[in-house]
């Protein structure tokens, strides 16, 4: 067979999970990241994470809507899927996955609900036909909401925000738990796994805002708001280095206590990954970024947008390397620790390239279509706010571009 | 919006029609309804005067007998119907060869249904200066503390209270976990089914007091099997004369197939 040295226990042969799994925890910790990313403002009021805040909550829904898919294509009896609903046993944390996404789902739809209520009144008056009807439905035929009555509703989303973090928490949490309680596994069992992924899904997530909210400004020709980048990208950073600690430390321990895995350990890492993991999670994915965004926190030009949007891009890619080189690398060395395979993944069928890739554009299709109608910038947000306020805001916002109008 | 009682009806009895459908759906849809007692070679003694609280089923493993003929791997594909491919095995027999200076080389061509005798096998050792090799068949250990039954999301594995661990076909999703979470590589997803598969030490056979397929094929009596509350039982004759070992003990399993001769270096 190709790819197979030294020995494998014979039922090792076969890989069992596949990149579809490797998706699944990016995919959960990008929710996790943007979320707190919204909670930063909605919660402790970080104003300069303004430009973030209904953005942010677009975001994670629609990476949300996404997560179990990966999940549902790689089983071997989807239509059992259910199960984990009905019949679960909470002695397995991925028993989990069920209630947590789905209470967590109906967490950040009614925050974001309620955040966007404004907007969807507005349109639900505006238009008439089917149209109408879906906007009323979504209204759920309250049409005439008072100043009282919205401010209630920022209270209740700052409690759905707050409550949100450790949910949020516990929902890329789990997941690492998923792998840190497999004691067969010695690269994934450690109890340090549940930090290292929320961790790293926090810095993801925030990588994540940077690079789609460059990316969808740019393409419906909106100024970029510089102070707002810039204050992300300095979360970035603190968390970034939060993250490479706890990861450096776990790889220490391992190094240090050099148990019985470690000669295979090292082997995996610096032969069999070596090129996903020093070059592209440590080199690329964290040392650089690392770097550009210290020196983006020093500096103060204009300069600093594109180096922060280069530096969210290359954490991005270091952050799939990461998932990539827990669950893959976790497979590519044999539990008797005396041989290891390869795993190349095919570009068709069910666990095919085609089909991640598919499931990693899907969130920014939903994203596309849900933005289309509800507006994630903050200057265009309808009412609830005294309107000199929302006029000056308006004001410096448009005094950065060039005079572009986003009203449509 | 209102909607009127003509309209709810009608959009009511289509949701129903369409659930009875589905929970009525022939076998060979992929919804349908399943058999769970494919690939048995016999239906298991359920209903019969077996009881289940009377017996502990026990395992043991003798390296020092095994010639790795591999008729014990052969025997069981056969019984239990797991494909022929190397990649799912219920049981294979592991060769270590320990070189003079104390180097540890493995190997399971096929999982030893070909036995080792083959040049393929052979080649590589053919220039080592060999201290010593032996045979260690392996099968599921029966853990008494089943980190597969533990992380199985659904509870489709679970352990019998005659000490088997067993799998309900019905009730597997394939979420592979319980295959990650092995240490010793007993379980396998089966291609066909698409759900988790290992060795039940026979469970259809065990129950009408018969062995195990491995356990009759062995020409040399390397595995032994039998019930732990038996003191008359050649499994409890062995433990008591023999210096036993279980595979891995330090991960808390508590494995109930027992290894006499079992070498250091053998994983």
């Amino acid at each position: 067979m190709n790819g197979l040295e030294g020995f494998l226990y014979p039922n090792e042969i076969e890989t069992q999970w596949s990149i579809l799994i490797v998706i699944y925890p990016f995919i959960t910790g990008l929710v996790a990241g943007a979320f707190i990313v919204s909670s930063l403002y909605h919660v402790f009021g970080i104003q300069n994470l303004k430009a973030f805040s209904r953005f942010s909550l677009l975001t994670a829904l629609s990476f949300l809507l996404v997560a179990p898919l990966p999940l549902q294509v790689h089983l071997g009896r989807p239509e059992r899927a259910f199960e984990i609903f009905f019949t679960p046993n909470f002695r397995s944390a991925m028993a989990g996955f069920g209630y947590i996404w789905l209470s967590y789902l109906i967490l950040v739809a009614f925050e974001t609900w309620l955040v966007f209520r404004p907007d969807i009144i507005r349109l639900a008056k505006a238009n008439s036909g089917l149209r109408g009807t879906i906007y009323r439905a979504l209204a759920l035929g309250v049409l005439d909401h008072s100043e009282e009555e919205f401010k209630r509703d920022e209270k209740i989303v700052k409690a759905l925000a707050l409550i949100g973090i450790p949910w949020a928490s516990l929902l890329h949490g789990y997941v690492g738990f998923i792998f840190g309680g497999v004691k067969a596994n010695p690269w994934w069992s450690s109890s340090l796994m549940p930090v290292i992924f929320l961790l790293s899904a926090v810095v993801s997530g925030i990588a994540l805002l940077i690079v789609l909210y460059v990316v969808a400004r740019t393409l419906t020709r909106k100024p970029l708001e510089h102070e707002a980048i810039g204050a992300l990208a300095k979360w970035l950073l603190g968390f970034m280095i939060l993250d490479l600690a706890i990861e450096g430390l776990e790889l220490l321990n391992m190094a240090y206590e050099g148990e019985e895995s470690w000669e295979a350990i090292s082997v995996l890492i610096t032969q069999k990954i070596a090129f996903s993991y020093l070059g592209i999670q440590i080199g690329l994915g964290s040392l650089i970024p690392l770097v550009i965004l210290g020196a983006v926190a020093l500096m103060g030009n204009r300069a600093r947008t594109q180096l922060s949007f280069l530096a969210a891009s290359l954490v991005l890619v270091g952050v799939f390397a990461m998932r990539w080189n827990v669950v893959i690398g976790g497979q590519l060395f044999s539990k008797s620790l005396l041989g290891f395979k390869s795993y190349v993944p095919p570009l068709l069928g069910q666990e095919g390239l085609l089909v991640a890739a598919g499931l990693l554009m899907l969130p920014l299709v939903i994203f596309a279509v849900l933005s289309s109608q509800l507006s994630p910038w903050t200057e265009e947000q309808p009412v609830a706010q005294p309107e000199e306020e929302r006029a000056r805001y308006r004001e410096r916002v448009y005094a950065m571009g060039i005079g572009s109008n986003p009203r449509r | 919006m209102s909607v009127s009682r003509r309209e709810f009806l009608k959009t009511a009895a289509k949701y129903t029609a369409g659930l009875a459908a589905l929970v009525s759906a022939p076998k060979w849809l992929p919804f349908g309804r399943r058999d769970s007692s494919i690939a048995q070679a016999a239906p298991a003694a359920a209903g019969s005067n077996y009881d289940w609280d009377q017996h502990t089923w026990g395992f043991v493993v003798d390296t020092t007998a095994c010639i790795g003929c591999g008729k014990c791997a052969v025997a069981c594909k056969t019984e239990n119907n797991v494909p022929m491919e190397p990649e799912y095995n219920r049981t294979w027999v592991e060769r270590y060869v320990v070189a003079q200076d104390g180097q540890v080389f493995a190997d399971s061509p096929n999982g030893g249904i070909d036995g080792f005798d083959t040049e393929q096998a052979n080649a590589k050792y053919r220039n080592l200066q060999i201290r010593d090799s032996f045979f260690v068949p392996k099968l599921c250990n029966q853990c008494e503390n089943a980190p597969c039954v533990q992380v199985c999301p659904v509870g489709a594995t679970y352990r019998t209270k005659d000490g088997v661990v067993l799998i309900d076909r019905d009730r597997c999703i394939g979420c592979r976990y319980c295959i990650q979470a092995c240490p010793y590589g007993a379980r396998f997803l089966d291609p066909r089914m698409r759900v988790a598969d290992k060795c039940t030490w026979c469970y259809h056979r065990i129950t009408k007091g018969l062995n195990p397929a491995c356990v009759e094929a062995c020409p040399v009596g390397a595995r032994v099997f039998g019930d732990m509350r038996d003191s008359n039982s050649r499994v409890r004759k062995l433990l008591a004369e023999k210096r036993v070992n279980v595979l891995k003990p330090a991960l808390g399993t508590k494995p109930q197939v027992f290894y006499i001769g079992l070498q250091e270096g053998v994983r």
